[in-house]
């Protein structure tokens, strides 16, 4: 790079949050975040998203949890977990000293029980925000999660918002036949941001004993196979939203992650990318600074929602 | 657990669906021991998407080797690659068997099922370093399926074969050979990796013979390191019994704490 090259601005404004980067890891592929540890330096991500978690230790789906498909993966893990308070003992001290904000992604069987982990997670320190996990397709039956209608999501962030002191990042279901529609509710209801796309229920079959892949039978689709169709809620819910969009969906370069703010993300999250190489995040940081530097965009920010339609 | 992204294929020998790698890769050999693992990236691009996890068959400064089995489209792959080609993998991985400290004149009983073989080959020669006597038992459906033999014989290494076709060794399952061996001198313990079904059975053996035992889990892993928890296995734990994942806790749990289905 020549040395007259200025650095590139990678900072993201939120309104409620303000980030390194635009590069968060998407809950359920990053652990508690301390695993990567040996892989990637945690301070050069814009910031971690935890995996889900309930009040209590969970227990997850029985085996086989995982398939993959083509260009993709199909899990069905069942947000097993170690609950608040382990993660509050456990793993929060050790987070709390890495210079990167930490969002916690918030589970519930039902409504109290969502209130109920963000009480508890209010009286900790060193938690940026609270994403709301209203779409994990695994742990219900035939995929129910509150994200699949708009009174169910209205009614959950409006009691979420008001029992909590921090920002909230609504996390959205692709299994919806409006997301906009759904969108607009979490909106409406006082989400500060959302994030979305949630993995696509699907499903894998073996042929030869005509059984399901998965011990769950269904599961959520991730990585490549799924970013067109990721990339294309998010422009939807962007172009009508006046919160900002945190984008996910098979991210696996910093072109992919540009491509998602280009649609009209602010942010953008990576997911089963760290599952193939475990520093694939802090890769995509500098994936992203290099192609603005090479194309003369001095703020990363500046291209958000830039996609030329006419 | 180094990301060894410039890890160079150095040899390639082949039996039918048989592969034995020796790799270039001196950080991943020098930190290695049995039973550990690598996660091996098939190819570039997203097809297939995920790496693979290999037992690590040997290991010395210079590198490591795997040897395993034609399985599925990304072992296809990689069974292509020729040597001087780069490999990337990231490793070792999970927790390994454990060689007592008290070994030396001690026998122990090292049982491998097809391609399930792979670690117990440096198992042995880790166990013979450190004094005890290895003894391995080899299984395999047929002849064609227990290729390691002359590598074995090579390494000076006790060994015995079994088919479940009666075409080499000892003629049936290897479990079966076990409950004998076990019968006949007891060990003072038992290290295994094959099929479920085999591991099942010889775990019921090992405990009714009262012979402490390893066992080296086997799943579909997303990541290795931890951060999926697709891989698990349900295990004995301090307040019950959970999922717990195999590539963090394991491959290798003592029989007692392992639940088989």
């Amino acid at each position: 790079m020549a040395m007259t090259a200025k650095p590139v601005d990678l900072t993201t404004d939120l309104g409620f949050l303000r980030l390194r980067n635009p590069v968060l890891t998407a809950s359920g592929t990053f652990g508690y975040g301390l695993e990567f540890e040996p892989y990637l330096d945690l301070q050069k991500l814009g910031g971690i998203v935890v995996k889900g978690l309930y009040y209590g230790a969970r227990e997850g789906n029985p085996p086989p949890r995982l398939v993959e498909t083509p260009s993709g993966l199909i899990n069905a893990i069942g947000l097993q977990g170690v609950g608040v308070e382990a993660f509050a003992a456990k793993v929060l001290p050790k987070l709390r000293k890495v210079e990167t904000a930490v969002i916690v992604n918030v589970c519930g069987a039902d409504d109290d029980e969502y209130a109920a982990v963000v009480e508890y997670l209010d009286r900790q320190d060193g938690i940026a925000a609270y994403e709301l996990n209203i779409s994990c397709p695994n742990v219900k039956k035939e995929g129910a999660c509150p994200a699949l209608s708009p009174r169910t999501t209205y009614d959950l962030v409006k009691r979420i918002k008001a029992a909590s002191r921090r920002p909230l990042i609504t996390k959205l279901s692709p299994n919806v036949t409006s997301i906009v529609e759904i969108a607009q509710a979490a909106e409406e209801a006082g989400t500060d941001a959302v994030a979305l796309i949630n993995t696509l229920l699907a499903m894998a079959i073996d042929l030869e004993t005509r059984r399901p892949k998965l011990g769950n039978i269904y599961g959520g689709l991730s990585g490549p196979a799924i970013k067109p169709v990721a990339l294309r809620m998010v422009h939807q819910v962007a172009s009508r939203l006046k919160v900002p969009v945190v984008g996910m969906g098979g991210i696996m370069t910093g072109a992919d992650a540009l491509e998602f703010l280009v649609a009209g993300a602010a942010a953008v999250e990576v997911g089963t990318a760290s599952f193939v190489d475990p520093d694939a995040a802090g890769r995509i940081v500098g994936e992203i600074e290099r192609w603005c530097a090479a194309h003369g965009v001095a703020a990363v920010r500046d291209i958000v929602g830039t996609l030329k339609t006419t | 657990m180094p990301i060894e992204r410039n890890a160079r294929l150095r040899e390639v020998q082949r039996w039918g669906d048989f592969f034995r790698f020796a790799i270039d890769a001196p950080a991943v050999g020098r930190e290695a021991r049995p039973g550990q693992f690598v996660m091996v990236k098939a190819a570039e691009g997203t097809a297939p998407l995920l790496r693979r996890p290999l037992g690590i068959h040997a290991a010395d400064g210079g590198g490591i080797e795997l040897f395993f089995k034609i399985a599925g489209r990304g072992t296809e792959i990689l069974s292509g690659k020729r040597p001087g080609e780069p490999l990337d993998l990231i490793g070792p991985l999970g927790r390994g068997f454990t060689i007592p400290a008290a070994a030396v004149g001690t026998t122990a009983l090292l049982v491998g099922g097809g391609r399930g073989i792979a670690p117990l080959y440096f198992l042995a020669r880790e166990l013979a370093a450190a004094g005890a006597r290895p003894v391995v038992l080899y299984g395999g459906r047929c002849l064609a399926d227990i290729p390691l033999r002359e590598r074995f014989e090579q390494a000076g290494l006790e060994y015995h074969c079994s088919t479940d076709d009666g075409s080499f060794g000892f003629p049936g399952f290897v479990t079966e050979l076990a409950r004998r061996e076990i019968a006949r001198d007891k060990p003072a313990i038992v290290y295994a990796c094959g099929p479920d079904p085999m591991m099942k059975a010889l775990a019921a053996i090992t405990a009714r013979h009262g012979v402490p035992a390893e066992f080296s889990l086997e799943a579909v892993m997303g990541c290795g390191i931890g951060a999926c928890w697709g891989c698990v296995h349900r295990i004995r734990t301090e307040g019950g019994e959970g999922w717990v994942k195999i590539c963090e806790e394991g491959p290798v749990f003592p029989g007692e704490r392992i639940q088989w289905p």
